[in-house]
């Protein structure tokens, strides 16, 4: 199985705590791990995890996406990361072209909107700026998300 | 690459809004079209309009929004019209 974490902007520093969390908990299923994202965001990820314990493989986003729409990668699971409109593109062009199911990752103090246009994704939502507490209280909700992909 | 933001740091909808409100030849796409070596991102359907030899795009960066651009490009702007 594989996971995919797509993440935006890491201007809100939850975004690397919740991506760690996330893949720590996909590697214990036995998910392949691949955490997309801009420069900024995955060197947050690598410093956080500099022996590569979480997050085994790294790509840039641009080239995820890319990959995607020329079929050359596929995933059964993939996280987006939202804070913004931006990550709500992001959501829909992944559902556009991939088969995965998508799991909206929302986070930020303005969530309702960002909650509303995730509709048909799986939502995992939180007022989470600063403090992953609460947003991790969400992805705790989800016993397993191996059972999400059948 | 050479272009003009017409529209800077907003949201995918205005940006797809201005487009539709200020071009005559609209065209429409799904996210993940190949254009200028890049890939659209966006919530279909998404606009694309073409003005001469322009082409006229929403483009989004996950720190700064989304954009509408006009980038020249004979080649690409046929490719648009033809639908390919």
């Amino acid at each position: 199985m594989k996971a995919l974490l797509l993440m935006g902007c890491p201007e809100l520093p939850v975004q690397t705590a919740a991506a760690l969390y996330i893949a720590n908990k996909l590697n214990g299923e036995g998910f392949e791990v691949t955490a997309a994202g801009n420069k900024a965001a995955i060197s947050l990820l690598l410093n956080s995890d500099p022996e590569k314990h979480y997050i085994k493989k790294v790509m840039d986003l641009d080239r995820c996406i890319g990959a995607l729409a020329e079929k050359k990668m596929e995933t059964d699971l993939c996280f987006v990361f939202i804070h913004s409109d931006s990550g709500i593109s992001y959501l829909a062009t992944v559902r556009s072209l991939s088969k995965a199911k998508t799991v909206a990752v929302i986070f930020g103090k303005d969530i309702e909107q960002l909650i509303e246009a995730s509709a048909g994704s799986i939502i995992i939502a939180a007022k989470a700026v600063h403090n992953p507490t609460p947003l991790r209280a969400q992805i705790d909700g989800v016993k397993s998300w191996a059972a999400l992909t059948k | 690459m050479n272009y003009e933001i017409l529209l800077p740091n907003s949201g995918f909808r205005e940006c797809a809004d201005f487009i539709k409100k200020n071009f005559k030849e609209v065209y429409y796409v799904p996210p993940g079209y190949r254009i200028f070596d890049s890939y659209i991102i966006g919530v279909p359907p998404i606009p694309i309009a073409v003005e001469g030899d322009d082409v006229i795009l929403p483009y989004t960066k996950p720190c700064h929004g989304c954009f509408v651009l006009r980038i020249p490009g004979k080649e690409e702007a046929e490719r648009v019209r033809k639908g390919k």
